[in-house]
């Protein structure tokens, strides 16, 4: 940890009500983040996205969020009111989601879209707005920022779209981002261009991040550190550098599906689930 | 990575190019041209193979083998029927539908004077289905599943499923008859009766336009009751429809994006939501409008409105045909004219389809 903690998460659950009973989607997760690169890595369902959401206040209709501690640079979020909620999303807290093709507003032009994200956080002129805004596109490295000003989603690549999305996200700088599988739905070469732009931002800016997804190798390349988690709950705390001494039965087995080039493998390893995992203590180095 | 080029063609940058826009005019008129085509063949065809003898119609059964072959032979309908068909057409581009045989007048004077009173009904209608019916529609998906959506959700099924007749002689029963709040059936009472000159037809726009404002009251008080009704129908329509979209809107992804930006829920739901909403309304209310617009022979009869709806259904009655088949048109070409609004409007609305 680098400075004191701008996010504190103690013992978060989030749950949903369905007519088939009650579904814990997170169960006790507890985190401190800095202005450093965490990554979560889960599979689906293991309650990574529903973590990002909750500490929005976001939680889909039907879900329920509590917590023993959620706390913003001093600011408690479990009490905190609409009003400054609002305030904290976008210019304290913000989410880049997964996938472009549906998180920009298809009849808005882009422009239009992240511009707003701006004023609604600042007391200023749709002329600095427009240049802000113009300047954030060429800073995610658009080439005729003008031009993709004044377009709609729907008239650019997937890997555009997602570094208009990373723009947007910044346009009122926040302290935190979350980035919820932000690769994921793009080609393996546009990949590296959105992350290499997202990295440079982070760092340029002195951002905390969260970065969420199932790419194990992605998230220990990318991050500082990594919480592994499984069922709901975090299995392991490590260091990205020392992920190869990682102790959990769960991270391990990951790591042994995983491929390599240096040794040859005739058959790999698959998975072996433990129900033991679900109640697991966790393994922290 | 520049703009993909498979957003079809003439969207990327600079917006519509000059060509584009002409060669979509010439595409909408050949269209229009051959929809209009169809639409007048069809309704030929069939006042055509009508058991009716035109010829009867006309001179009545009691005249003379003479007389009847005279006007048999004057109607043309010796000849085979596409020649009856292209006359027609002929005529019809002359702006000659006919004489219609129960009013003895040309049935293009007619329907200059009943079409304006359709008009107006059904565009009061239309409006107060648009100005209720959508915010309710949206105000029910906002709450969705509380009280206030179900309130929604039940009056728009009555004012669905309730036979319109009776919900107009209920209406008339109680807010004129018992209470007097407005005036009773027909568009004017009997003294305002002719005092402004019919410019539009619209009595509503003749009246504020020649600034006889006891007309224009007396006309809005006549109209209310059956705009009204009529609304409710159209009200109950546009509110689910409106609930139906805004919910499936509401649960996209864009949404997310909208609130993690901080914006505040009412311009999430209005700025974000709505206008993807609007896109798939304008289809809706056009169509709404346009069914409105063929004339709602109930309410029509319920409220003694002289409108376009009680003009065909009695020519009809009478085997007046060219009075039907003027009627039809009349209908059609609203029907194609509203379709074509909206498809301009929809290009206006939705980038995607620009």
């Amino acid at each position: 940890m680098t400075d004191a903690p701008l996010l504190k998460v103690e013992d978060l659950h989030v749950s949903y009500n369905t007519p088939t009973g009650v579904v814990e989607a997170v169960r006790g997760v507890s985190f401190e983040l800095g202005r450093e690169k965490l990554g979560i890595v889960g599979e689906s369902g293991s309650g990574k996205s529903q973590t990002g959401r909750a500490i929005l206040g976001l939680v889909a209709p039907g879900g329920q969020r509590r917590a023993r501690r959620l706390e913003f640079d001093g600011t408690d979020l479990l009490s905190a009111d609409e009003r400054t909620m609002r305030r904290i999303r976008g210019d304290c807290i913000s989410m880049i989601m997964q996938d472009p093709k549906y998180s920009l507003n298809p009849v808005m032009s882009i422009g239009a879209q992240i511009e707003e994200a701006f004023l609604v956080h600042r007391e200023t002129i749709r002329q600095e707005a427009r240049e802000r805004t113009l300047e954030m596109l060429r800073a995610v490295k658009i080439r005729e920022a003008e031009r993709v000003y004044k377009a709609y989603p729907h008239e650019v690549s997937g890997g555009m779209g997602q570094r208009i999305m990373i723009a947007m996200m910044m346009i009122p700088e926040p302290d935190i981002i979350i980035a919820d599988e932000p690769t994921s739905a793009l080609d393996v070469t546009v990949q590296l261009q959105v992350l290499a732009v997202l990295d440079d931002m982070i760092s340029e800016r002195g951002m905390g991040l969260i970065f969420i997804s199932h790419d194990l190798n992605l998230v220990a390349s990318f991050c500082d550190r990594i919480l592994v988690m499984y069922g709901g709950q975090v299995v392991e705390q490590c260091l990205a550098a020392e992920l190869d001494q990682a102790r959990h039965p769960y991270t391990r087995g990951l790591l042994n599906c995983l491929p390599s080039l240096d040794h040859g493998q005739d058959e790999l390893p698959v998975l072996k689930r433990d129900p033991a995992w679900l109640s697991a203590v966790k393994v922290s180095s | 990575m520049g703009l993909t080029s498979a957003s079809s063609g003439q969207t990327a940058g600079s917006g519509l190019a000059p060509p584009s826009v002409l060669v979509s005019i010439i595409g909408v008129m050949v269209s229009l041209t051959l929809t209009f085509i169809g639409l007048t063949a069809i309704t030929f065809v069939i006042s055509r193979v009508m058991p009716v003898d035109p010829v009867l119609a006309i001179v009545g059964d009691r005249a003379s083998d003479e007389v009847y072959q005279q006007v048999y032979l004057q109607l043309g309908l010796d000849k085979p029927i596409y020649i009856q068909y292209l006359r027609y057409l002929g005529q019809l581009a002359e702006g000659d539908l006919g004489t219609s045989i129960m009013t003895a007048q040309p049935v293009i004077d007619d329907i200059l004077r009943f079409f304006p009173a359709t008009l107006e009904l059904a565009t009061v209608a239309t409006l107060l289905g648009i100005f209720v019916g959508v915010p309710a529609g949206v105000f029910a998906a906002v709450h969705q599943g509380r009280w206030p959506d179900h309130i929604v959700r039940v009056v728009a099924l009555l004012g669905y499923s309730a036979p319109i007749f009776w919900l107009g002689l209920v209406a008339l029963l109680i807010f004129y008859a018992n209470l007097g709040w407005v005036a009773g059936p027909g568009r004017l009472d009997v003294f305002y009766d002719g005092i402004v000159e019919p410019k539009s037809g619209i009595l509503l726009l003749d009246a504020a336009l020649a600034d006889e404002w006891d007309i224009f009251h007396n006309a809005l008080s006549h109209l209310i009751l059956p705009a009204s009704i009529l609304g409710t129908f159209a009200l109950a329509y546009i509110a689910r429809m409106t609930r139906s979209f805004m919910l499936d809107q509401l649960s996209q992804e864009y949404i997310l994006t909208a609130r993690v930006k901080g914006i505040p829920e009412r311009q999430v739901i209005w700025r974000h939501a709505f206008r993807n909403v609007l896109v798939q309304l304008i289809t809706i209310i056009g169509l709404t409008y346009a069914s409105l617009l063929e004339g709602s022979v109930l309410t029509e009869t319920v409220f003694s409105w002289p409108g376009i709806g009680q003009y065909i259904t009695h020519s009809l009655f009478n085997n007046d045909m060219n009075a039907v088949l003027g009627g039809t048109i009349v209908v059609g070409v609203c029907f194609v004219g509203i379709n074509m609004l909206s498809d301009l409007l929809y290009r206006l609305v939705d980038p995607r389809v620009r």
